[in-house]
């Protein structure tokens, strides 16, 4: 049971998010790797927020919370992008009944990697964000669903935990108000799924983590059948700074209906991978400069903005793209996680979209046959593709089996699996007629 | 329910250490009173972590523990990726050659390991200390090419010369 010594193999996130390449960053500010500890994060004006919720003198009322998060113009920074004030008003706040309020750190989406370094560079913000929402919705018991990949981080958070426990930030009457809140982490153990939000209330019951039927939602019906919100370790993050600063500060770092600053994970052929907190409406060309560049000082191809759910999107278009949900969802994707898989262009689209195919096939629960029989049919049509074996008429079936998959579905995975297939088909429809047609690839070399 | 699933059980239940059944309750208690099985992935974690693998046997006295069936138990050591249901290396390394990995030679890394081992992806070393597998995202997309050793450790940058340090280094850690 003892660990091993890696530490020389270890990354010690100084590319990743010590690397002073943020614009204004409001949740990555100040943090250097050794200050993730409760002393620190007080230094730097942490749980400032909370005492000022929870004043006995002049404090805020949870809708004054709620309307404080309303204004902000903060959207969910898991993906989705939902309205996170009009989230938490979901809640049945004045049903005597225990409510539940759960973080989604299941981090698994292809590209991203941002909760991971909010987690274990700074948790406490997470924490101080998730006794804040708890207030506002009356919910006194929390987990935070950590990705059982980044075991490690999952037992610095818990450590974070206890030291917030002593310091009376968690537990009963926090901070001597009549506000009560239990949070514990909850770890993952490799299942994609359970970053769904159904999927992931499931395996937190100890069971197989295969999404819900919505309605009803969470809201109404959720942990253990009990009123339950789940929003993202980024948006948790978000929330100290809109307390401390007032919500329309917040919207005004960002652009209107994409409040704040985001954390975009630039990965793929990029001169310097890493996390970017930059503010909500920055040019992509920006954010790219920031990332330095196309690796190589290549051309750049393509990109997938949002995670590998998203479509992907063309190079030439991207460069006009500011990064916003607004911005990209005009372009044709979806902001999504903010995660940014930049390709450059010797990249070969068919073998790109084979890996991404068999993942969905891979991690599909299974539950819904369009998604368990669809997603095993895309793989196996872009792999033959690939391999030379591509028939004339494959093209047509992709279009086909990816529009019978969407919409038909339980949850979004389906959907995830088709947007590839067919942001793919939109704008490289020609290299994969090459691949049918040459049987072999179009692009000079894939290194 | 517990002595009906017991006695439906293939296996006997092993007996567990006290150590691991405190390890065990320190995660039960997370959860209201009547959840006990919440705490099922962790406590088939804490098992896969000092056995290196979920057996039968281990899964029915988890089972008997939680109060769960055996089945239940089953259910979720065959969803989750990373419970491993035969035993493996004594050291498992899982490389991520999801496309952004395998943008930044992730798929590389796997085969020179593969390679280096003279394995086939999903293979172990006859020597027992190697067990090497391809994974999907690890949520460490930036640090590629990226593995996990034994679950819990993560290592970044993963060129050939730092797989090569890398082998030697748990080498020389398993005397």
């Amino acid at each position: 049971m003892q660990m091993l010594d890696l530490s020389k193999f270890q990354a010690q996130g100084l590319e990743t998010c010590f690397h002073d390449r943020h614009i204004n960053p409001q949740i990555y500010a100040g943090l250097n790797g050794s200050n993730w500890r409760l002393k620190d994060y007080e230094a730097r004006g942490g749980y400032q927020a909370l005492r000022k919720v929870l004043a006995a003198e002049g404090g805020m009322t949870p809708d004054q919370v709620i309307a404080e998060v309303k204004a902000s113009g903060l959207r969910g920074r898991g993906g989705a992008g939902f309205p996170t004030g009009l989230k938490w008003s979901f809640m049945p706040r004045a049903v005597p009944v225990q409510k539940y309020l759960v973080c989604n750190s299941d981090e698994g989406e292809p590209g991203t990697c941002k909760d991971r370094d909010i987690l274990r560079y700074n948790p406490h913000i997470v924490i101080e964000g998730m006794i804040i929402a708890a207030y506002a919705m009356g919910a006194t018991v929390g987990y935070n669903y950590i990705h059982g990949e980044i075991f490690e981080v999952y037992d610095r958070f818990e450590e974070a935990l206890e030291e917030a426990r002593a310091a009376g930030y968690l537990g009963d009457r926090i901070l001597g108000s009549n506000h009560s809140f239990q949070l514990h982490a909850h770890h993952g153990f490799g299942a994609y799924i359970c970053g769904e939000e159904t999927g992931l209330l499931e395996s937190i019951e100890g069971k197989k983590g295969q999404p819900r039927f919505k309605p009803p939602f969470p809201a109404s019906f959720g942990l253990y059948g009990k009123p339950t919100t789940i929003n993202n370790t980024e948006t948790f993050g978000a929330v100290p700074w809109i307390i401390n600063n007032g919500g329309p500060a917040y919207l005004e770092c960002g652009k209107p209906n994409n409040g704040g600053t985001k954390i975009f994970s630039m990965v793929g052929d990029v001169q310097r991978p890493g996390n970017y907190e930059v503010p909500m409406g920055t040019p992509f060309a920006k954010l790219l400069e920031l990332a330095g560049g196309v690796k190589g000082g290549k051309g750049l191809k393509a990109v997938i903005p949002g995670g590998s759910s998203s479509p992907v999107l063309p190079g030439a278009v991207m460069m006009d793209c500011t990064m916003d949900y607004d911005s990209i969802s005009k372009a044709g994707s979806m902001l999504g996680s903010g995660a940014v898989i930049v390709m450059d262009d010797t990249r070969c689209m068919v073998k790109s979209l084979l890996r991404l195919s068999y993942f969905y096939s891979h991690e599909s629960c299974g539950q819904c046959t369009p998604c368990r029989e669809g997603t095993g049919w895309l793989w196996r049509l872009v792999h033959r593709i690939e391999h030379g074996q591509g028939k004339a008429e494959d093209l047509a079936l992709l279009d086909n089996v990816a529009e019978n998959i969407m919409g038909r579905t339980i949850c979004a995975l389906g959907d995830a699996a088709a947007m590839p297939v067919r942001g793919m088909l939109k704008h490289f429809r020609d290299e994969f007629a090459y691949h049918v047609e040459h049987k072999t690839c179009m692009v000079p070399a894939y290194v | 329910m517990n002595s009906s699933a017991a006695s439906q059980a293939s296996a006997p239940a092993m007996e567990l250490s006290a150590a691991t059944l405190a390890r065990f309750d320190k995660e039960v208690a997370k959860y209201p009173a009547d959840q006990r099985q919440s705490a099922v992935m962790a406590c088939l974690a804490i098992v896969q972590q000092e056995q290196g693998w979920v057996s039968a046997q281990a899964e029915e006295a988890i089972a008997r523990h939680l109060g769960m069936a055996p089945i239940a138990v089953r259910e979720v050591t065959t969803f989750y990726n990373m419970y491993n249901q035969q035993p493996v290396g004594k050291f498992k390394l899982n490389v991520c050659t999801n496309l952004p990995c395998q943008l930044r030679d992730g798929q590389k890394a796997l085969e020179h390991l593969c390679k280096k081992l003279g394995i086939e992806d999903g293979g172990t070393t006859p020597d027992g200390l190697f067990t090497v597998a391809k994974c999907e995202c690890l949520g460490a997309c930036a640090d590629a090419p990226v593995m996990l050793v034994n679950d819990r450790q993560m290592v970044s940058y993963m060129s050939n010369e730092r797989l090569d340090d890398l082998v030697d280094t748990l080498k020389a850690q398993a005397k």
